[in-house]
């Protein structure tokens, strides 16, 4: 049985359609795995195997997703217990395609972070160093399928939160398109940027996950699912693609990080391929318009975690101020507090235009420069992350610098476009991850042309035997 | 009250929520709660649990179109929602969705009142007091039920064109009307699904530029409605008389004491933080959507007041009172096309003796049928029956239901006919030569002594003025 | 820059109770990031419109028929505090 845990997801489907092995007996298999994670990457794991598993391998959620009757608490304290009433739309596909869940993943609180030191419930280790963080948020997730304790997973991404943990932990994560994937039941950070994705071992496996995934919700109004259904990747070369780099000149950029992303992009000229630098003149500015808009939109959807209707109330009040103000002080952590600060600020009044409104605009300015990139190009490719994984406790002091830990992958979500975040090496001896961003709704076309490299780039993605 | 003080003109403009008579919650398949126990209408949407998004009621938007075509608005293009923010335990996100820069109409008029706006959002929670809670000693609590919560409303903004509380009260009457005849709400004041507000201002008459404003909150009847503006016209008048000036506050009106109270909060000022809501995509009303408004639209109370009094020449306060009512008016004009001869009488018989007997209820939900309101009508305009014989046949009838020359025959309400009149009327001046002989020197009251005897015989059946003119025959005079 | 008058405003308005230690270090902490933030300014912004949506999406509405609601005692089984079939909570304006 334990070779299944070298086996991507879509192998381990084809064992299970071929009756070599049960859903249940893959289930049981992972379930035994996740439990023995002691990286913290789980909050909460199944106990028991499903009468039906299905013809997936399970799927490790992140804790951001509501589970009907499973601990979802967005690894805050503030929601510590809660249990939902109802499925969240991608998780219920995902069952519904055949895949159980596994467990729930730990993350930085309501997904704000990029060390996932943030969570409520303690920070997460990664895989390839013990010492250093899997990145965030969703990097219980990530960790989770690098380490083997889960086949595959879904996070999320506002900023990068799919893209910079699978770059940190040596895996596979998509963002989709803005609007691919439902967010109904997701637990909100920033309504007009949060898209759930995969991360797998895999580009093949993110493929087949996707093709769940995605789909026009009702429940969803930005909803649309995606006009074509998602193809498996099968291509071998990149001929007559056009690949646009963008940011290796950047001051902040590990040389290390560099070096490995110019090799990658030797790598697409062998396949055909062709490479040229482009400019996103509005794209540097990403991070700045990103922490107006996300946390103003967080301010409003965090402000329902109030001590009423579920979750944490304060036992000390005297009254219902006192209530609101100890509840939110002491179920919200520090990074939080902070966001939700700078969101009320820029939001309220007098300051809205400076900030907000000028945010907006930007937001324009980069799907333009966007826009027009892809008039040259195929795709725009930039390293995921401007470093490798730093160590626990870095940038914990620095907000700033953690923030800008997204630099690279902060203008697609701002733009709504799709991007791949691939393993394309090693630095220092730790993953560094490649980005490939495409035009809304080119799902299919990135993870093409990101499975052609993989298979050049041959990356061994298991670090722990 | 002196010369001077009456120098000042009021300056008034209301708002109005209406909830919508939809089946489901604005944004949540949830259905409309009517006085079920708490919190049994909720889902996860409204309750605003972690992860739930919105989706808007189709109905609701389409109430809305229908709304802004009838005051005559201009429909937004394109509009969308936006998030207002404040805490307060009825309001579940911390954040109302509602409208804000882009409402989905703007513009249009009603009678001579201008209409601002009218947009779209939902309702808050009811929060009812619960008495001192048992964790905190002497704290006061209350309880929150979801119920009410996101149910649609529209909300419809005047211009400050108003110029006394009793025209503030008229114009609240025929939104009232207008919208009741539209059938998008219950508008039912004291069940709150059409709530009012009032900003309130005078100025110096013949001052162009306006004074500072109050607001007057939800008052639940047309009634406290004008006696608040009029007790805060009053308020504003003597504190400017005596040199002070007046404070931008939202007030209470207490209708029972006749005082206003100030509602500022201990908490700070309110900073909304307005942003456009996300997790919406904009409204952008198609041909077919505007086609659709605009067919479910009815003839409007304004309107019909209008063709009553044009085309039956009826008094305007009685076309108007027909209008207003509309199932006073239905009633009508079903009648009236069964028996086109009569209508203004048949108004006055609708407006004063059916609404006499129904009260505020609808003559529809009677015995009576609409045609043999007509025909008794008629009875009545032929001499056939008395007037006063004929409510007690509409008694039965609207009680029973039948026909009124049934009812008249097996009553005995058939109007005298000559020879029994006249020997009654004998009868009568024989039996009353006190009366006889005060009319013959010229005390012409005295003839009542006589008609009223002849009445009481014939148990109304006979016209007063009838019998009066046969009394003055007999008599010689 | 935000000091700390407006740390305090913004707090009230985001109902939290800040430590002392809080109100020491958010002025700056803040300020550095907003800063930052302030930085976008340089770009050329003159005629751009908002982004409020990136999707290209409207009308997007349901038609108006029942679905169930939630049962109370499921409604009420994650509250911290229940009374009469409801959520209770302090009154507001009363203390």
């Amino acid at each position: 049985m334990s070779d299944l845990l070298g086996l991507t997801a879509a192998t381990q489907a084809e064992l299970i359609a071929s009756g070599e092995v049960s859903g249940a007996e893959v289930f049981e298999f992972w379930r035994g795995r996740a439990a023995e994670d002691d990286l913290g990457a789980y909050l909460w794991v199944e106990e028991e195997t499903p009468a039906d598993p299905g013809r997936l391998p399970p799927v490790a959620v992140k804790d951001l997703f509501c589970v009907e009757g499973v601990p979802s608490s967005a690894g805050s304290r503030i929601l510590e217990g809660y249990l939902p009433v109802y499925t969240a739309t991608s998780v219920r596909n995902l069952q519904e395609a055949g895949a159980a869940v596994l467990g729930k993943t730990n993350q930085d609180e309501f997904a704000m972070g990029s060390s996932n030191e943030n969570s409520g419930f303690g920070p997460v280790q990664n895989p390839w160093d013990r010492g250093r963080v899997p990145g965030g948020s969703s990097g219980g997730s990530a960790a989770a399928v690098a380490a083997g304790t889960a086949p595959w997973a879904i996070g999320t991404d506002t900023g990068g939160s799919i893209r910079q943990p699978a770059s940190l932990c040596g895996i596979v994560g998509l963002k989709p398109t803005y609007g691919a994937v439902s967010r109904y039941g997701m637990i909100a950070f920033a309504s007009s940027l949060d898209q759930c994705g995969p991360l797998t071992r895999d580009v093949t496996d993110a493929a087949l996950m996707l093709r769940a995934l995605e789909g026009r919700d009702p429940c969803d109004s930005t909803s649309l699912g995606l006009p074509e259904a998602v193809t498996l990747p099968s291509a071998e070369r990149l001929d007559g693609l056009r690949f646009g780099a963008w940011g290796l000149a950047e001051e902040g950029l590990d040389p290390g990080v560099a070096e490995v992303c110019r090799r990658t992009l030797d790598r697409i000229e062998e396949l055909g391929g062709g490479v040229q630098e482009i400019e996103l003149p509005s794209a540097g500015h990403g991070i700045s318009a990103y922490y107006v808009v996300a946390p103003a939109e967080a301010s409003a959807n965090l402000a329902r975690y109030d001590g009423v209707r579920y979750g944490y109330r304060s036992p000390h009040y005297d009254d219902l101020l006192g209530m609101y103000e100890n509840t939110r002080a002491e179920g919200f952590g520090e990074e939080v507090k902070r966001r939700i600060m700078i969101g009320t600020y820029a939001l309220s009044s007098g300051y809205y235009e400076a900030y907000y409104g000028t945010a907006q605009k930007v937001r324009s300015k980069i799907a333009q420069d966007f826009a027009a990139a892809f008039e040259q190009v195929d795709f725009v490719v930039t390293p995921t992350s401007p470093t490798v994984a730093f160590e626990l406790g870095e940038r914990t002091a620095d907000p700033l610098a953690m923030y800008l830990s997204d630099y690279f992958t902060v203008p697609m979500p701002l733009a709504g476009i799709p991007a791949v975040s691939i393993p394309c090496g090693l630095s220092e001896g730790l993953p560094v991850g490649f980005q490939i961003a495409g035009p809304a709704f080119s799902e299919s076309r990135i993870l093409d042309a990101a499975y052609a490299l993989e298979r050049t780039i041959g990356f061994e993605g298991v670090p722990v035997p | 009250m002196t010369e001077a003080v009456r120098q000042y003109e009021p300056v008034i403009g209301i708002e109005i929520h209406v909830q919508l008579a939809t089946r489901t919650k604005m944004f949540c398949g949830c259905e409309l709660s009517f006085g079920e126990e708490p919190n049994t209408r909720t889902c996860p949407v409204c309750l605003a649990h972690p992860g739930v998004l919105p989706v808007t009621n189709a109905e609701a938007v389409h109430f809305g179109l229908m709304i802004g075509l009838a005051l005559g608005c201009e429909i937004a293009p394109s509009s969308i929602f936006h998030r207002k923010n404040y805490f307060y335990p009825d309001s579940p996100k911390a954040y109302q969705i509602s409208q804000y820069d882009i409402p989905l109409c703007t513009g249009g008029r009603l009678g001579d009142v201008r209409i601002h706006r009218v947009h779209l959002e939902e309702d808050a929670a009811k929060l009812v007091h619960a008495g001192s809670s048992g964790r905190i000693h002497g704290a006061e609590s209350s309880v929150v039920d979801f119920n009410r919560c996101g149910t649609p409303l529209v909300e419809i903004v005047t211009e400050p064109d108003l110029r006394s509380a009793a025209e503030a009260a008229e114009f609240g009457r025929l939104l009232q009307a207008t919208l009741r005849r539209m059938g998008v709400s219950d508008v039912n004041m004291e069940e709150g699904s059409l709530r009012v507000d009032a900003n309130v201002s005078i100025r110096p008459a013949g001052q162009a530029s306006f004074g500072t404003k109050t607001e007057l909150k939800n008052m639940n009847s047309f009634r406290f409605l004008e006696r608040g503006i009029e007790a805060e016209v009053a308020r504003q008048e003597q504190l400017l008389a005596e040199g002070g000036t007046i404070q931008q506050e939202t007030l209470h009106f207490d209708p029972e004491a006749g005082s206003l109270t100030s509602l500022r909060s201990k908490e700070e000022a309110h900073d909304y933080r307005y942003f456009p809501e996300p997790d919406l995509v904009p409204m952008a009303p198609t041909e077919e959507m505007l086609v659709r408004a605009r067919a479910a639209l009815p003839e409007l109370p304004a309107a019909r007041a209008e063709r009553l009094e044009r085309e039956l020449e009826l008094p305007a306060d009685t076309a108007k009172l027909l209008s207003f009512r509309s199932e006073l008016g239905d009633f009508y004009e079903t009648a009236l096309a069964a028996d086109s001869d009569h209508p203004r009488r048949l108004a006055n018989w609708t407006i004063n003796e059916l609404t006499a007997a129904v009260g505020d209820g609808d003559p529809a939900d009677t015995k009576l049928e609409p045609p043999v309101l007509a025909r008794l009508v008629a009875m009545v305009a032929d001499k056939q029956v008395s007037a006063s014989a004929a409510r007690e046949v509409l008694a039965v009838l609207i009680a029973k239901g039948g026909d009124p020359a049934q009812v008249i025959e097996a009553q005995g309400l058939g109007r005298a006919g000559e020879e029994e009149l006249g020997d009654i009327v004998d009868r009568a001046i024989a039996d009353n030569p006190d009366a006889v002989e005060k009319i013959r020197a010229g005390k012409q009251q005295a003839i009542g002594a006589l008609v009223g005897a002849v009445m009481r015989e014939t148990k109304g059946r006979a016209d007063g003025g009838e019998v009066q003119q046969m009394i003055r025959a007999k008599l010689g005079e | 820059m935000i000091d700390r008058d407006q740390v305090l405003h913004v707090a009230r308005l985001s109902r939290l109770r800040l430590t002392d230690e809080e109100l020491e270090r958010m002025p700056g902490e803040l300020s550095k990031i907003l800063d930052h933030v302030e930085k976008m300014d340089e770009l050329d912004l003159e005629g751009i419109e908002p982004t409020t949506h990136v999707v290209e999406l409207q009308n997007v509405l349901r038609e108006d028929v029942p679905r169930p609601s939630l049962p109370r005692e499921r409604a009420l089984a994650g509250a911290p505090d229940v009374a009469d079939g409801g959520f209770r909570v302090p009154s507001p304006g009363g203390s």
